[in-house]
């Protein structure tokens, strides 16, 4: 049987989700192509704010790899707008071909609306829409100080956001007197400009923008008032606009939109349209739930199944903007019919607004904490009486651990998918599901912001009862190069016996030649880990600071950072290093976070040269592996110290430096509760009190701000090495490659290592194994100074003189 | 055209960044693992810049040390996501010494 021919204009997340749903259904039905104008798969656009603030990369917000096209057959062409659509021949035109259709998706999405007015082509004048918006906004920032955002809606208020992280200056422009006034009511609004004011974003209100001045490029804009502000760089982020140029060429009917049916089916036959470019009832969606409603409505309807039509969406909208989270659903203004519960906190910043009209509720606004959201949304629209209820009991925040039992089946879990609870028990129940993965790969829940993920696997933990593994549920390969996660190739490593990074990657079937920066360095401390002093560390498959043993810094030099005990040093070392500092003319000598010295600027071809001077041990201040014991002064000259903190820390940097682990550890020793080394905020922290010492574990003091939790409490300083040197095995043994203690600790669960430190012969076992991998460490700076190999290959730069034959 | 003996073959180890600087160019030399000798601009094409000569090399690519990115030691493109290029050299190899050209 011939396959159906499907054509898809445009390759975003409608159009793709639309093409998984096909696909589910039908996995054999059609041949798919697909073409799109960006020259990329299909990636998430709401993280392209995530994108602009810096903490994602582009590869990590790809939903749908170049490998899920080829493994489903689909032809996809990317840099390539299809410029006509020939309806009577049913066939497709793009600059360089010509491609027949039996079904045809218009998917075309929507353009940033750029105000027309003069001056708003000039160079650094932007939209914020896709990943080149974001490249030329990035590049500007690295000119560039100062940057106008004009609109004050949720894409203005991230970008200019993203702006702040970038360096920039930033006024933000708003027509109208209140921020987001589509979701928020004017006091949720003004709770969320004072937090924006307070972060540095500078508010222009109520100022219409007339013009764009400025020569070729930008220098600033022109208000109706008369007034005028500078700026190097302009995001117009007031809207967006349908993109329906294709249709309009081609004799399908448009208004706003392209305008469907309730079956998302276009005035001309075989011809659909869907996402934002579609307008159905006179409405033009642009949040992703109800687009992924449509998805699905187009998807049974292409397939041939006949199923519910698309009626209309009503959404909350859950937003997070600058850190602050906000919820708005229904009506945001009371009028005379209504009632409102108000709570208003400013001194936590929360802000709670519930609109009732006849014992409904009508309308929500929530600033601050959104937890209440889904059920308020739910009690919204089943239109539930809520007259028996207290205004308590509405409000009152469901417990974050929730019972997950007593939660309705049709409870709303995912916003952006519209996947409730009772879709994905049953797809645990019914296909056997065991991972957060797989889940969200079956429903989509937790596929596109990601937020309700922890809910997603509380309920997969409920449903699978005793057979929920908690370690096994969130499997992920540990790269792109295999599928294999991190449990799965370290036990193919111990079964099979491999002995090398390359061995690995044959034996087990990787996708690449020779890796990557993921699972190269992952690989080697596997191995490392594995085989303890048997193995020989590849110091190629290591990332340059590890490679380099200094921090590289961006401008292509090093720092140098001596071991510092415990962060003691003596008069005799801080001569030294000053003389180092003078004679190189260091640039920049600063202490550094973990109580250690620093010498910043430094040339690679001077790193043996500077180490053999100062003739100390790496501090390694680049590794992962123990960074540094930071202690307080303690019962040695503090008169509130009870226990010796300088001395503990000095022993166990000593016993444990060098020691390679899956991310870096830090410790901290306090003689007291007072606690002035901040071991509460590290990977391990040690606190005396009198008569013994009390332990902490999986602090954090950096991106993923934890307290520590404690461990257990100790008598003696033997009793501290043991538990260190067992729990720190334990970790390196259990973790993945890159998670902190933090991360790790929450995963494998505190009570757990408990029970694995209780027993003494496995903490024996624990130990035995660590101290034999502590045997292998030599110390790098020396092995450097004394081995000419490593520094030609490493610490070499060769001059060539034109005309001669030196090098 | 000059063609500029820059390093003895048998000295260069596989898989790592042989810094060179011709007349205040940088350029990194690489020896593969099939033995191929490559040469490119040292210098990312990363906004930030940066070298490459630290960077992992694997296969016919190298990873910008500093922002990741996956540059072909082919042609010298930065591979998707990322954009850009960086300048390649052409490379002889006779009795055991490496050429440039440039």
């Amino acid at each position: 049987m011939n396959k159906k021919k499907l054509v898809m204009i445009g390759n975003g997340m409608a159009g793709v989700r639309t093409i998984e749903e096909i696909i589910k259904i039908a996995p054999e039905q059609f041949d798919i192509t697909i073409f799109g104008k960006e020259p990329y798969p299909n990636y998430n656009r709401i993280k392209l704010s995530n994108i602009l603030q810096g903490d994602t990369s582009f590869e990590e917000i790809i939903i749908n790899t170049v490998d899920w096209y080829k493994e489903n057959q689909i032809q996809l062409y990317t840099g390539e707008a299809v410029t006509q659509i020939d309806t009577e021949l049913k066939r497709v035109i793009t600059g360089k071909r010509v491609v027949e259709y039996d079904e045809l998706i218009i998917a075309t999405g929507s353009n940033s609306f750029i105000l027309p007015i003069p001056g708003a082509d000039k160079k650094g004048v932007s939209g914020f829409r896709d990943i080149n918006d974001c490249e030329m906004m990035i590049n500007s920032s690295k000119q560039y100080k100062k940057a106008v955002v004009i609109g004050g809606g949720l894409l203005g208020l991230e970008a200019a956001r993203g702006l702040l992280n970038l360096g920039m200056e930033v006024d933000v422009v708003h027509l109208l007197p209140h921020l987001m006034e589509r979701q928020l009511d004017p006091i949720a609004s003004s709770m969320l400009k004072r937090e924006l004011e307070s972060q540095g974003m500078n508010f222009l209100m109520e100022k219409q923008t007339v013009e764009i001045v400025g020569e070729e490029r930008v220098t600033g804009l022109r208000f109706k008032d008369g007034s005028e502000v500078d700026a190097d760089l302009v995001v117009m982020a007031i809207g967006i606009k349908p993109n329906i140029e294709v249709a309009k060429n081609s004799g399908i009917y448009f208004n706003r939109g392209i305008v469907v049916n309730d079956f998302m089916e276009t005035n001309i036959a075989n011809v659909y349209a869907v996402g934002e470019c579609a307008e159905h009832r006179e409405i033009v969606y642009g949040l992703v739930a109800p687009l992924y409603e449509q998805g699905k409505v187009l998807a049974n309807h292409i397939c041939g199944i006949i199923n519910a039509p698309y009626e209309g969406s009503i959404s909350g909208t859950q937003l997070k903007v600058a850190g602050v989270d906000l919820y708005s659903a229904g009506e945001i203004f009371e009028d005379e019919t209504t009632q409102s519960i108000k709570v208003q906190n400013e001194f936590d910043g929360v802000y709670k607004k519930i609109l009732i009209r006849d014992n409904q509720i009508v309308g929500v606004v929530l600033y601050g904490d959104t937890k209440d959201s889904t059920k308020l949304f739910r009690m919204l629209t089943k239109k539930e009486d809520i007259s028996g209820m207290t205004s308590v009991s509405i409000l009152q925040a469901q417990e974050e651990t929730g019972d997950i039992g007593s939660m309705p089946n049709d409870e709303l879990i995912c916003g952006c998918n519209g996947v409730t609870k009772g879709v994905i028990v049953d797809a645990i129940q019914k296909q056997g599901l065991t991972t957060l993965d797989q889940v969200s790969h079956c429903t989509n829940a937790g596929r596109s912001c990601g937020r309700c993920k922890p809910m997603v696997s509380q309920i997969l933990a409920h449903t699978l009862g005793d057979k929920f593994d908690a370690a096994a549920a969130h499997k992920i390969s540990i790269c792109g190069c295999t599928t294999l996660s991190r449990d799965e190739v370290v036990a193919e490593i111990k079964e099979k016996g491999l002995t090398s990074v390359k061995e690995i990657m044959n034996v087990l079937g990787w996708k690449t030649e020779e890796g990557c920066t993921k699972c190269r360095p992952a690989l080697n401390y596997f191995l490392g880990m594995i085989y303890m002093d048997e193995y020989k560390d590849e110091r190629d498959s290591r990332l340059v600071n590890e490679k380099m043993h200094a921090n590289i810094q961006k401008d292509g030099t090093y720092s140098v950072v001596p071991r510092m005990y415990g962060g003691v040093t003596t008069a005799q070392d801080l001569k030294k290093i000053a003389e180092v500092a003078e004679k190189h003319h260091v640039p920049l000598v600063k202490l550094t976070g973990g109580q250690r010295i620093g010498l910043f600027g430094i040339k690679k071809e001077d790193l043996p040269t500077i180490w053999e001077e100062l003739d100390m041990p790496s501090g390694y201040a680049y590794g992962k592996t123990l960074r540094t014991v930071k202690t307080c002064v303690g019962a040695q000259f503090c008169r509130y110290g009870t226990q010796d903190s300088m001395a503990l820390g000095i022993e166990l940097e000593k016993k444990f430096e060098r020691l390679d682990t899956p991310h870096k550890v830090k410790m901290g020793v306090s003689a007291c509760p007072r606690n002035c080394s901040e071991a509460g905020i590290k990977d391990i922290g040690f606190v005396g009190i009198d008569g013994g010492w009390e332990i902490y574990v999986g602090g954090n003091g950096g991106v993923d701000l934890r307290p520590g939790d404690h461990l257990m409490t100790v008598k003696t300083q033997e009793e501290v090495m043991e538990m260190t040197g067992a729990y720190l095995q334990y970790y390196r043994e259990t973790a993945h490659y890159l998670e902190r203690t933090s991360k790790w600790l929450e995963r494998v669960g505190l009570d757990h290592v408990r029970v694995v430190l209780a027993n003494e012969e496995t903490r024996k076992a624990l130990n035995a194994r660590m101290d034999k991998t502590l045997q292998k460490y030599v110390e790098p700076w020396n092995e450097a100074i004394q081995n000419e190999e490593i520094q030609e290959k490493y610490y070499t730069n060769h001059t060539i003189l034109v005309g001669s034959e030196s090098k | 055209m000059s063609r500029i003996e820059v390093a003895t073959y048998s000295k260069l180890a596989e898989r790592a960044g042989f810094s060179i600087t011709i007349e205040k160019i940088d350029i990194a030399l690489f020896k593969l693992s099939n033995g191929e000798v490559r040469a490119i601009e040292n210098h990312s094409p990363h906004p930030k810049g940066g070298v490459l000569t630290e960077g992992l090399v694997s296969g016919e690519y190298v990873y910008c040390p500093v922002y990741d990115w996956k540059i072909s030691l082919r042609d010298g493109k930065v591979q998707a996501p990322d954009e850009g290029e960086v300048k390649t050299f052409q490379v002889d190899i006779e009795n055991d010494s490496v050429y440039i050209i440039m």
